[in-house]
């Protein structure tokens, strides 16, 4: 089948009424932003551009590549359209591609759109952005990493609000599904940074007039600040949040919107933490950072790569 | 390529078909919204909400099991609700041991896990009715009609308007790299994972090449005809009494599943 189902978008069913309505909220004022803005320097050049352009995510993800045992890694396209086609459009896009997935594939259900909107759509954009705009007006090796850390990040940043909006539906033990997602996505994350990491490095070569300007400009500060804020409380919140996940319980507790009692039936490995530093919370912290420098590291390496084959 | 390899309009006369998409896309909410209501271990609501998409399949002159058979697509998720089994205090049931990971199955638990599967299952089949009864343009209507903003809507029409072009333009980059990438019989073939990665994402990016390009001949095609920001349209959907009536039966029924979920 050449439709492949990604593993993150929520069926109907699994999220409570609360958390549907306050993701549909959520998503509504940002794309309300994002149309503002588009209406605002509206050019009638951008309709047929911004539609192909939601196809074009859509087919990207039957570009599959074999991984191993039959697996295969594909893209989810939220980096790419964010540095394609900046961060409103970009937005929009993705609300059209996985609008159209819920719909026409069932793929997320019809209610859970709005969460599987703001998790692989919003998010995604916002945070792929922001640290693209951070890397804007280096040299190409650091555009590059940017770029490929973003993606991965932006993975990751879905997984991680999936993981919390199931958690607090009352549909899945925190402890155990964080862990999972975030394990799963990481991987998932490597294939996205390197295909976008790829993709963009093709079209440089091919057309570099069709790239936006990477010069710094003004106006981009609140994107970079967004952009960083949420990846910061990505990298540190998942480490934190899967070993110790009693605690963001008792905060939830507190702040009243747990979904359910439940008290910790079991302990679970400290996988997130540096053995030699012990299950504190600043092993943990270390731990995300080590493992973003290790993402990094990556794509430095595949990016120098493409350079020597670019000449 | 046709496009009927994405699409899941089956075409036909029934009831079902003939309503106005609105009405539809209306009732197969408040019935999503219905599934998602019904409390853990309603299993009366959950057999007559089943009963009710049954009857659905008939009305649309699917036979009975249609919706059934094309709804397997949620359970790929449902391991993440799988954690739920051990969420929720209550008796025991089983214990399973994963190394130092200790995991009690509850029958609360159990119940919980049953209940969101059900209600998933529900909820997709509902979805499939809704998409195999109405044609995507008339779909797509209904959302304008709804007062979607313009640009997403117009959006989604170009989206499953150019789909199958672009599909058709995949399909032609995997079948170039299929006849590239010969291996002799059990070796093996195909370079190494990075290698096959660069490969993806080249030709991701000429995907994205050849969409701009079309996109620019698509403005060029649509100013000749007379294009100036807007889609305009001859279809005209109103709501007539017998969708106003459906809407109407729904939502009753639904409001009976309700209470007999509540009050057994």
């Amino acid at each position: 089948m050449l439709y492949s189902q990604p593993a993150m978008h929520i069926p109907d069913g699994f999220l409570g009424l609360g958390v549907s309505i306050t993701c549909w909220l959520i998503s509504i004022f940002i794309l309300s932003l994002a149309l503002r803005s588009i209406n605002r320097n509206f050019n009638e050049r951008q309709v047929p551009l911004m539609g192909v352009m939601a196809a074009f995510i859509f087919a990207a993800q039957m570009i599959n590549f074999p991984v191993a045992g039959g697996t295969s890694g594909h893209l989810l396209g939220g980096t790419l359209a964010a540095v394609l086609l900046g961060p409103w459009s970009a937005m929009l896009v993705m609300t059209a591609v996985l609008s159209v997935q819920a719909l026409l594939f069932q793929d997320g259900g019809l209610l859970a759109l709005g969460a599987n909107i703001l998790n692989m759509g919003l998010l995604a954009v916002i945070v792929s952005y922001g640290l693209y705009r951070l890397a804007a007006g280096r040299s190409r090796l650091i555009r590059q990493a940017a770029t490929g850390v973003s993606a991965w990040l932006a993975v990751m940043t879905a997984a991680l609000a999936t993981s919390l909006q199931l958690w607090l539906s009352g549909t899945a033990r925190l402890g155990l599904v964080l862990p999972a997602m975030l394990a799963v996505h990481a991987l998932i994350g490597l294939g996205e940074a390197f295909i976008t990491v790829t993709a963009l490095a093709f079209i440089e070569r091919t057309r570099p007039d069709l790239l936006p300007e990477t010069s710094r400009s003004n106006g981009s500060r609140g994107w970079v600040l967004a952009g960083l804020g949420i990846s910061l409380l990505v990298v540190i919140l998942s480490p934190l949040a899967s070993i110790a996940p009693d605690g963001l319980e008792r905060v939830a507790h507190k702040l009243g919107f747990s979904a359910s009692a439940q008290t910790p039936t079991f302990k679970l490995l400290p996988n997130y933490s540096l053995p030699f530093l012990g299950r504190t919370s600043l092993g943990t912290i270390l731990a995300g950072v080590v493992g973003l420098l290790i993402v990094t590291g990556l794509v430095l390496l595949l990016a120098h790569s493409l350079r020597k084959k670019g000449g | 390529m046709h496009a009927n390899v994405f699409d899941r309009y089956r075409d036909g006369d029934s009831l079902l078909h003939v309503l106005d998409p609105r009405a539809k896309l209306i009732t197969a909410l408040l019935f999503i919204l219905s599934n998602l209501l019904l409390p853990d271990g309603a299993w009366l609501a959950f057999a007559l909400s089943f009963a009710l998409i049954l009857l659905g399949n008939l009305l649309a002159k699917l036979g009975p099991t249609y919706t059934l058979r094309r709804s397997l697509w949620a359970l790929p998720f449902s391991l993440a609700a799988l954690t739920v089994l051990f969420a929720i205090p209550g008796q025991a049931l089983a214990n399973l041991h994963f190394g130092s990971l200790q995991l009690t199955i509850t029958d609360a638990g159990l119940l919980r896990f049953v209940s969101i599967l059900l209600r998933a299952w529900l909820s997709v089949q509902v979805a499939i009715l809704l998409v195999v009864t109405t044609r995507f343009p008339d779909l797509i209507h209904a959302l304008e009609h709804l007062r979607l903003p313009k640009i997403l809507v117009i959006l989604i029409a170009f989206l499953y308007r150019y789909l199958f072009v672009l599909t058709d333009e995949v399909m032609r980059l995997l079948r170039a790299r299929q006849a590239r990438s010969a291996s002799i019989p059990g070796l093996h073939g195909g370079g190494s994972l990075s290698w096959r990665v660069q490969t993806a994402g080249s030709m991701v990016g000429q995907l994205f090449l050849r969409s701009y390009e079309r996109s620019d001949r698509i403005y060029s095609a649509m100013q000749a005809r007379g294009y100036a920001g807007q889609i305009r349209t001859l279809a005209s959907h109103d709501l007539h009494k017998k969708d106003w009536f459906f809407m109407l039966v729904v939502f009753l029924v639904v409001l009976l599943l309700q209470i007999i979920a509540r009050y057994p």
